[in-house]
């Protein structure tokens, strides 16, 4: 047990987390960042899945997305953050100074505290995705798509990331077929225009996938269920990736911090504020609508400077 | 100590040979959760000294021994003992996880 209070703990080493750890730390608020390990995504968050980044400013021939976020903490640091690398496992904020308590056992208190935990790939929750997971399927292209050479693969999702690991699969598999609910796509036209023209990619759209099935414990074909007609069919394919969206990282706040109708921190907009003084919240925690590293990174810079502004203003 | 790097033509010697168990750390440079993992691997390699023999494979330079193991996502841990798997940890996991996950071997 420790027995220092912080000023600012973060939580969360995406974008929002480590662009408030830069800002706070340039404020002298000498931040404490926990990058969380498992529980809510890789350390350093949903960039450090991604190849190419090629939207966010500054980077004209685009940046990898494992780099961008190394790049971040390493800027992070210079400014004097301090890194714990753990989950957190509770979280009292009943009380200030807030508790944290990590996975070794570990009592994190500090005045101020910023949730940038982030968002988690979505799961399908259907019968053989539990069996088959690391088994063929996946959430993570850029990992397990080198195992799919010459390969026929699904992807799963009709957003952006759907469509840039359709196009990032092709580098290794030989067919990859996009399943997708409906008939139109949420992803950007240049990112649908890009996975269109590839030869190797082809579409079941009104598809959704019923259960996965494997044979001699690999993945062998997807039953998909037509959306219109509801019938079943059987999919060949050796690999499933999931690109269905994201769900939010609050669990650690469940009835504490106020959540939205779709699960995400509800914060007194403009500002970053949540329902529990002390506490604010950035990047996709918060963000359902833009959920980009650039819009991330913006909400996490507000957050740091709210929270600079809130601990300007406690009497000690 | 870090964990030692170990190559296809290697494995026979340094892995099904071995006197103790072996864990092996499958992973690669474009594997962002791998980055996270390496880090915690060879922090256990260093407390198992001497009980664990900790290596680690790059698929990208030895894809024949992944392929045999029918290794489909990185990371994945394998705990080999007496030239069997005796263990299979797939994905990101943290310390503790893995400390118990490595227990009964230990």
């Amino acid at each position: 047990m420790s027995d220092t209070t912080h000023d600012v703990i973060i939580l969360g080493s995406g974008p929002a987390g480590l662009t408030a750890a830069v800002y706070a730390a340039r404020s002298n608020l000498r931040p404490l960042l926990v990058e969380g390990v498992v529980e809510g995504g890789p350390t350093g968050g949903q960039l450090t899945l991604t190849t190419d980044v090629e939207n966010f400013p500054g980077f004209p021939e685009g940046i990898m997305g494992p780099e961008l976020i190394t790049n971040m903490r390493a800027q992070a640091e210079r400014f004097g953050t301090t890194f714990v690398t753990e989950d957190v496992v509770r979280a009292d904020l009943s009380a200030r100074p807030f508790t944290l308590e990590t996975a070794s056992g570990v009592t994190l208190r500090s005045r101020a505290l910023i949730v940038a935990t982030g968002a988690k790939p979505r799961r399908l929750d259907v019968p053989g995705e539990d069996e088959l997971w690391g088994s063929g399927v996946s959430a993570c292209a850029t990992c397990d798509g080198f195992f799919f050479r010459d390969r026929h693969v699904v992807v799963v999702g009709g957003g952006d990331s759907a469509m840039e690991e359709a196009t990032f699969l092709t580098k290794f598999a030989s067919k990859v077929t996009v399943i997708h609910r409906r008939e139109e796509f949420r992803a950007s036209a240049i990112m649908i225009d890009r996975a269109q023209r590839n030869e190797k990619v082809e579409f079941a759209l009104n598809a959704t996938v019923a259960r996965v099935n494997g044979s001699g414990g690999v993945v062998s074909s997807v039953t998909l269920e037509d959306t219109v007609t509801g019938e079943q069919r059987d999919l060949a394919c050796d690999g499933v990736f999931l690109a269905i969206g994201h769900i939010p990282n609050t669990w650690l706040f469940d009835g504490v911090l106020d959540t939205d109708e779709e699960g995400y921190l509800v914060v007194d907009d403009p500002s970053t504020r949540t329902n529990v003084e002390g506490v604010f919240a950035c990047g996709d925690v918060m963000d359902h609508t833009y959920r980009q590293a650039v819009t991330a990174a913006g909400t996490g810079c507000r957050a740091a400077i709210d929270a600079e502004r809130w601990l300007a203003d406690q009497d000690d | 100590m870090a964990a030692t790097p170990v190559t296809d033509a290697q494995w026979p010697t340094e892995v099904l040979e071995s006197d103790v168990p072996v864990l092996i750390d499958f992973w690669a440079e474009w594997c962002g959760p791998c980055r996270m993992v390496g880090p915690i691997v060879d922090q256990i390699a260093a407390e198992q000294a001497g009980k664990l023999k900790v290596l680690k494979l790059n698929v990208d330079e030895n894809p024949a021994t992944a392929r045999d193991y029918g290794i489909m996502s990185i990371p994945t841990l394998l705990v080999i003992q007496g030239g069997q798997e005796a263990k299979r940890i797939v994905g990101a996991k943290g310390k503790a996880q893995l400390d118990a996950d490595l227990a009964s071997f230990l």
